[in-house]
Formats: structure tokens, C-alpha cells, sequence
């Protein structure tokens, strides 16, 4: 219990004495995990449309991949994308390995399909008739679609919020592509597991505190958009 | 001589090998109200799907202004015309973005969506609704948006589904009101698909009564009323069962 508390009370510090290191680290898994789930997006929301408007062979397999990946192990990506990344690895010429770059590309891969598949879901739940009025209104294929996409935002946003938590809390392949690198590439998640592996559980905790805390703030500003949506 | 906004010639239309529209010819005269009469799933929503080019025949062909249909300029067609569906599928946001949608798609400066707007919402009597939420309106209100969302595109030809199935005699009078306000000032061509002959004899000046998914007949809507040929449409509008 005591932990616990020494831990909020550590937090509160941290936070309130703008502790430099503390706040690198929180802006870090930010920009990290924002820069992410923003290409997640870019790469998910087109994809979850496609699979989720169009009929087409391997429709059903590609759903399935999608939904599958769900349950990708983090620390499988990092190993991937490690043996991608790494000096004698395909892509190792372009020094990524225990960069924020290669951590964003990880979390990217963890978020796309997430993104994707509850994008799918979203846009099959939109209702048909929907797509009918578009189209007899006048709509081309290409504004059909991104009324859709409209129709489907705030199950959009949601699938948004899934992908963030998702990477924000991730910490396998950020520590493997990323090698937990003080002011480079520790994130919250990988300070985390440092500080813990060190025994200092009050900092350990302090973080663990602010990493929810960050996730709570981000979420509920989501919620607040989605309410607005509404 | 008279003068066809649609033709058809032996339409067809099967769903897994299940025949749901067989060989049917029709012939829209221009500026009139054409209703296509029948009993609920005898086919009439998918014959105005047909029509507007939602879906793609199984067999037969469709007469534009004469000419048949090609495939490179569905959206040019597509955009000359419009259908009110029987359940108005609103889209999630004001009055005002969903009587301007069809505009909006076609590019229309800005001045003249906000103008044309005011005007179709004034029009079906929703002044002052246009910072509403589509979707909290009543039945007959979602309605008359969809019927303004498609009146605002001044369309040649403009297909209602159903349009008055779901709504008390107040708004169906409404609605019918303003569907012959559109062919009087529009010299729009309004195809309607109805399950009721009363309404089909207060709008319609031509009329095709559909029954298992053929054409039974079709003509001059006062003369079908009064003086059917097919016995099983005398008794359709003597309202006995008649499947």
C-alpha cells in the first residue's frame, strides 16, 4: 500500500515540478504514439472502407488477417521489424534501429489493422439505405464513400481511441527497435519496465501513474468529440 | 407526339436465379405522374431502383429521352434524376446539410446552395428547421427533408418510393400536395411506387399496376380506375385481397 501511495505522491512531484526528464518522456510517447496512430489512420480508415463497402474475392480472408492481428504480440513486430531493421537486415542501411522512426513504424503496424478492422465494422454498420440516397442524390463512388465514412465517425473515433491505447501501453516492440535510449526513444512504457527492473518501484509507479493519467486525458477528450459528433 | 422521359423494354431483374421483375415495358410520358401500382413486394421498389440506376438489370434495356443506356454516363443520368425512399435515410447531421447534400456534390457555389436551400425548405413548410438535427425531426418532417432534398436538385424525374406508407393523413396530405406542386412548377416527371389506390387516383395521371413482378396493365390513370381490364385490378380496387 505503501508503495501505492509514496508512488501518487511521486507522481504529483514529478508532474508539478516539471521535472525535465519526466516530461521528455511523456512528449516523447506523444509524439511517438500520435505520429503513429495519425499513419495508422491514413493507412486503416481506407482500408476498413474498402474491405467494408466493396465485394471482392478474398474479402473474407482479408477480414480475418485484420481480426487476427488483434492479438499480434508486440514483441513479434519488434522482432520483425528488428531483423528488418537491423545492420545485416534487408532495410539496416537506413540506420532506424533505436530510433523514434522505427518505434513509430512498429506502433504503426500494431495500430493499422485495429484501426481497419473496426473501421470495417463501423462502415458495414452504417445503413444501406444511406448509401442508396448518396448515390441517388448524385454523389460519385469517391463522395458515396466518404459520406460513409462520415455517417460511421463516431465508431471511427472510437476505433482512433482502441489504436492509441493500444500503442501508448505497448512496450515489446518499443523496447526492442527502440532500445529504451534516455531523451531518444524511452517512452513511458519502457521507463516503466526500467524503473521497475532497477527496484525503483516509486518511480516505476509515479510514471505508471502519469502513463494513465495521459491516456485518461487523451480518451476522454476523444469522448468529448464523439459527444459533440453525436 | 408524345414525349418519353423513360422506356423500358423487356426489364428484368432476378436475385439468385428468383425471377422478381419479368419483361416489363413501360413508356413515362414527360411532365406527367406516372404511379406504379401493386401489392407490397410485388416488386415496385425495386422497378424505381431499376429506374434511377441503383442497380443493374438482369436483362432488358432502359430508354433515356430515347436512348439507350451506356454504360460512361450513368452519373451524368444519375444526376438528372432522384428517389425518396419509403424510410427517409436521413445522413447524421442538420436539415440544412442534408437538403444541400445533392448540391454539394455537383460543386454548387456556396450563395446559391444557402438561397436554394431556404427556398425547398420554405416550401415544404420547414422554415426555421434548417439548424435542426435531421433525426430528432418527426416521421412526416424527416419526409418532407428528403422530399426538399430532392426537390432543391430540380430533377427531371423524380421517383418516390412508397413516400406516405409510414405517415397520418395530415402529413400524407402534405406530401401529396406537395409532390403535385413539383410536377405543376417543375413540369417534373414523378414516378410513384404505392401500395394505395386512393392515392395513386389522387396524384397519378398515367398508372401501371404491377402484379407478380409483371405489368398486368397500364394507361391513362383515370381509365384504369374506373374501367380495368384486368379483373384481378377491379378487385384491388375494391380492396379485396387479391394473392
Amino acid at each position: 500500500m505503501d508503495y501505492i501511495l509514496s508512488g501518487l505522491k511521486e507522481a504529483f512531484r514529478l508532474l508539478l515540478s516539471f521535472d525535465k526528464e519526466t516530461y521528455t518522456i511523456i512528449f516523447l510517447s506523444l509524439r511517438i504514439s500520435g505520429t503513429a496512430v495519425l499513419l495508422a489512420s491514413c493507412l486503416g480508415i481506407p482500408l476498413g472502407a474498402l474491405v467494408g463497402l466493396h465485394r471482392f474475392p478474398g474479402r473474407g480472408v482479408i477480414t480475418t488477417i485484420l481480426n487476427t492481428c488483434f492479438s499480434l504480440p508486440t514483441v513479434v513486430v519488434g522482432l520483425f521489424l528488428y531483423l528488418f531493421l537491423s545492420h545485416r537486415g534487408p532495410l539496416g542501411m537506413l540506420g532506424l534501429l533505436y530510433t523514434p522512426t522505427a518505434m513509430i513504424t512498429a506502433q504503426t503496424i500494431l495500430a493499422t489493422p485495429i484501426i481497419a478492422a473496426l473501421s470495417l465494422v463501423a462502415v458495414k454498420g452504417v445503413d444501406p439505405a444511406i448509401t442508396k440516397s448518396a448515390i441517388s442524390l448524385g454523389a460519385t463512388r469517391i463522395q458515396t464513400t466518404l459520406t460513409i465514412l462520415k455517417e460511421a465517425r463516431v465508431a471511427i473515433l472510437a476505433a482512433l481511441i482502441a489504436g492509441f491505447g493500444r500503442v501508448i501501453t505497448e512496450i515489446g516492440a518499443a523496447m526492442i527497435v527502440g532500445g529504451n535510449i534516455k531523451g531518444t526513444t524511452r517512452v513511458m512504457s519502457t521507463a516503466i519496465a526500467l524503473e521497475t527492473g532497477k527496484g525503483s518501484f516509486e518511480l516505476a509507479l509515479a510514471l505508471g501513474i502519469i502513463l494513465l493519467a495521459t491516456a485518461f486525458l487523451i480518451n476522454a477528450g476523444l469522448y468529448y468529440l464523439q459527444r459533440i459528433r453525436e | 407526339m408524345r414525349e418519353y422521359a423513360i422506356r423500358t423494354h423487356n426489364l428484368s431483374r432476378e436475385y439468385d436465379g428468383e425471377v422478381i421483375l419479368k419483361e416489363i415495358n413501360l413508356q413515362l410520358e414527360r411532365g406527367r405522374i406516372h404511379a406504379i401500382i401493386g401489392p407490397s413486394g410485388v416488386g415496385k421498389s425495386v422497378l424505381l431502383r431499376l429506374l434511377n440506376l441503383l442497380e443493374r438489370p438482369t436483362s432488358g434495356e432502359i430508354y433515356f429521352d430515347g436512348k439507350a443506356l451506356k454504360e460512361n454516363n450513368y452519373l451524368k443520368l444519375q444526376r438528372r434524376m432522384t428517389l425518396v425512399f419509403q424510410k427517409p435515410a436521413l445522413f447524421n447531421t442538420s436539415v440544412y446539410e442534408n437538403v444541400a447534400y445533392g448540391l454539394k456534390v455537383r460543386r454548387e457555389n456556396r450563395g446559391s446552395i444557402a438561397e436554394k436551400v431556404e427556398k425547398a425548405l420554405g416550401i415544404v413548410g420547414l422554415k426555421g428547421y434548417k439548424h435542426k438535427r435531421a433525426r430528432d425531426l418527426s416521421g412526416g418532417e424527416k419526409q418532407r427533408v428528403a422530399i426538399a432534398r430532392a426537390m432543391v436538385l430540380e430533377p427531371e424525374i423524380l421517383f418516390l418510393d412508397e413516400p406516405t406508407s409510414d405517415l397520418d393523413p395530415r402529413n400524407v396530405a402534405i406530401i401529396e400536395e406537395l409532390i403535385k406542386y413539383i410536377n405543376r412548377e417543375f413540369k417534373t416527371t414523378i414516378v410513384i411506387a404505392t401500395h394505395n389506390m386512393f392515392q395513386a387516383r389522387r396524384l397519378a395521371h398515367q398508372a401501371s399496376v404491377l402484379f407478380e413482378g409483371r405489368i398486368i396493365e397500364s394507361g391513362n390513370a383515370q381509365e384504369i380506375f374506373t374501367n380495368p381490364q384486368d379483373k384481378r385490378i377491379l378487385r384491388f380496387i375494391e380492396g379485396k385481397i387479391i394473392f
